[in-house]
């Protein structure tokens, strides 16, 4: 398949007098394949907004090499801009127009038929509040906006930045069933989100980001199978024997959590071994069921942004790869 | 095109642009209408009564004069002491001569046409060249915070055809507006002059020289037009512009004004930018420096004086534009988006 997307050791700087320097894209590399959904994923300031905003030709990068549907941007911006349709973090729009009026004009700019606009209008379910102006609408309204903003050029690159904020629950599902539909027409869909679960439903794959470089990317199921943790369920025939096994589990260096009808096992390679190694103390395994993990515990594991009790996360604390290569906190802050 | 017209569009669709447009043509047809009523036609009965009332000030300026004349001498042979009352030279104290009393100043005011059209120009002007500078700020200046310049850039990247098109649009809007007002102008005040003055002795060299003048008017208000657009651009921020503009006018010009009265600079209105302004729409604006200022006896004074002309003008005009036009393309050109 060919990639629709694809990013190659960006790099981005910030500079501050006071501050210093912050690399918030570090080496980024990214690839998206015609016809997919695709979740982009990290954490509060990993890069996400700064990767979209770089390939989009609205900031420039310090290094590296981009394309979008084959064509070499910024350079070929011109060109392929009437093929990407995007909305850059939250929606903006000039607050004293109309829908209508706001779609119209960057329809005129974009030379695209005015009939158009009222199909996104009509897809995205403003239909009815199109003449009211923008001041008035709720941020999940202007989120619709700005989703109708981006199908207005019926583009084959579709890229929304977190575009479930501010959706009521009904409209995240809308808005799932919309995208999928889209990618079925053969529209490419690229979106960054927080609603991990969401992701899950809706990508075919994903890319997850921390601290300006890419820690994990491919398709769902893959990424979930790398990366499941090695967890498992086990209940013996007897409950009263759960001691001993959990003493015999723990000697074979497998981390033991013990529960009042079975035993979660986290760290086995194979299941076999449990087996075998239960067997050979006559304990009898009545279920052993490997846990599924979600993208959810996934991403916090490879971002490591999983919440500690007792202590407040700070943005910026995450997962950097490259370096030593560590889990844990990581410096990446002002300063360097 | 499609660009163009859409961005001309969306100045006209703006409720800033219709509301301010509005309160310009209003404060102008203000302008037209005081004069209205402020003036008055004069017939040849009012003409030779005033010729008569300037006649007796003058008899009376020549009795009083021989009075103090006869008087400075009779003190001078008599030795007595004056006070600095009477001049050393008794001969000095002469009437003024006979033209300098106007036969106007007993009549009340008339509109000229030939003598006083041109002055009206400098309102018209600067009005509509105010009207421009914040309709230009603010038509580009909430597109930036609003993230409408954003949005825009998605469709079109190019940035310089953007602003360039964007500035296209705004001036085509501004003479849109400013040359049927210029020709409602002159309509307005010929008529004002036909009913409360005279339209006489217009020739085709008067009636050109009107014209000049009405372009270089146009052209001070497309100049600031543009300044108000690229400030806001460059500050990427209505407010910025407006505030810039506050900023330097008060502090900067009003600052400057009083520090170089208080250090007694000569010609301290060369270095004030309305002085300029005046001098492009009036041809040339003639500084006058009272220190250096030789009364006669009945107070008229003799100041040293200084031309700005309005090539002058047309120099600071340009290069202001060219600075801060290319300021803001530069701006636009090299700086992140966000
Ligand atoms: N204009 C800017 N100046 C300085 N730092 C910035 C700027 N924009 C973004 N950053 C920093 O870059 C990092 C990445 O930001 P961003 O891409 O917006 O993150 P997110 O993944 O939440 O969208 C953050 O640490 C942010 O503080
Ligand atoms: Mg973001």
């Amino acid at each position: 398949m060919p990639a629709v997307l694809e990013i190659e050791g960006l790099r981005k700087t910030y500079k501050s007098r006071r501050r210093g320097t912050r690399n918030a894209l570090d080496g980024f590399d990214m690839r998206v394949d015609a016809g997919q959904v695709h979740g982009f994923l990290g954490p509060n300031g990993s890069g996400k907004t700064t990767t979209l905003r770089t390939l989009l030709g609205l900031i420039r990068p310090d290094g590296g090499r981009m394309a979008l549907l084959g064509h070499e941007v910024p350079d070929a911006l011109p060109t392929v801009a009437g093929q990407v349709g995007a909305i850059v973090e939250s929606p903006q729009f000039f607050p004293h127009f109309t829908a209508r009026d706001t779609l119209s004009l960057l329809a005129g700019a974009g030379e695209v038929p005015a009939v158009r606009v009222d199909e996104v209008l009509e897809l995205v379910g403003l239909r009815d509040r199109s003449g009211e102006r923008v001041k008035t609408y709720s941020l999940g309204m202007k989120q619709r906006l700005a989703v109708a903003s981006a199908l207005l050029k019926n583009p084959k690159l579709l890229i929304l930045d977190e575009p479930a904020n501010g959706l009521d629950p009904g409209g995240i599902r809308e808005m799932r069933t919309l995208m999928r539909t889209l990618a079925e027409s053969g529209m490419t869909v690229v979106l960054s989100s927080h609603i991990l679960g969401e992701i899950q439903l809706i990508c075919d794959s994903v890319t997850i980001i921390s601290l300006g470089r890419r820690v994990a990317f491919g398709p769902v199921d893959e990424v979930l199978a790398q990366h499941s943790s090695g967890a498992v369920r086990i209940r013996l025939e007897a409950v009263s024997d759960l001691p001993v096994a959990t003493e015999a589990l723990t000697q074979a260096g497998i981390r033991v959590t013990g529960h009042p009808d079975h035993l979660m096992l986290a760290g086995v390679d194979k299941p076999a071994s449990v087996t075998r190694l239960l067997a050979e103390k006559n304990l009898y395994v009545s279920e052993l069921a490997p846990i599924a993990v979600d993208l959810e515990s996934v991403f916090l594991e490879l971002t490591a942004t999983a919440p500690v009790p007792g202590q407040h996360r700070q943005v910026d604390e995450s997962m950097k790869v490259g370096g030593t290569g560590q889990p844990g906190p990581a410096g990446g802050g002002w300063g360097a | 095109m499609s660009l163009f017209r859409t961005e001309l569009r969306r100045l006209s669709k703006r409720r800033f642009t219709r509301y301010m447009t509005l309160l310009g043509l209003l404060v102008l047809a203000a302008v037209v209408v005081g004069v209205f009523f402020t003036n008055q036609k004069i017939d040849a009965g009012q003409l030779a009564r005033a010729e008569r009332q300037a006649d007796q000030q003058y008899q009376e300026q020549v009795r009083w004069s021989e009075q103090e004349r006869v008087a400075c001498e009779q003190a001078k042979t008599a030795g007595t002491a004056t006070d600095g009352r009477y001049p050393d030279d008794c001969s000095v104290i002469t009437p003024p001569p006979r033209e300098e009393i106007k036969a106007e100043w007993f009549l009340p005011s008339t509109f000229d046409f030939k003598e006083t059209f041109d002055e009206t120009l400098i309102p018209f002007a600067a009005i509509l060249a105010l009207v421009g500078f914040v309709i230009g700020a603010s038509f580009v200046g909430a597109e930036w915070s609003t993230g409408g310049m954003m949005n825009l850039l998605l469709w079109r990247p190019k940035r310089l055809t953007v602003l360039l098109t964007k500035l296209a649009a705004l001036l085509t809007g501004i003479l849109a507006v400013t040359l049927p007002a210029a020709v409602l102008w002159f309509a307005g005040f010929w008529a004002v002059a036909n009913f409360r003055g005279s339209t006489e002795k217009m020739t085709s060299g008067v009636w050109q020289s009107f014209m000049l003048t009405g372009v270089r008017g146009v052209v001070l208000v497309l100049v600031l037009t543009t300044i108000g657009f690229a400030l806001a651009s460059l500050g990427r921020h209505t407010a910025m512009a407006l505030g810039g503009v506050v900023a330097v006018m008060v502090v900067g010009q009003f600052g400057l004004g009083i520090l170089l009265s208080m250090a007694s600079v000569r010609f301290a209105e060369a270095w004030l930018l309305p002085t300029y302004a005046l001098a492009w729409m009036t041809k040339t604006v003639t500084l006058q420096d009272w220190n250096s200022c030789n009364a006669t006896y009945y107070g008229e004074c003799k100041p040293a004086t200084m031309d700005i002309t309005w090539q002058q003008s047309s120099v600071l005009l340009s290069v202001g534009v060219v600075v801060i036009l290319g300021a803001a393309l530069w701006a636009m050109r090299r700086r992140d988006i966000s």
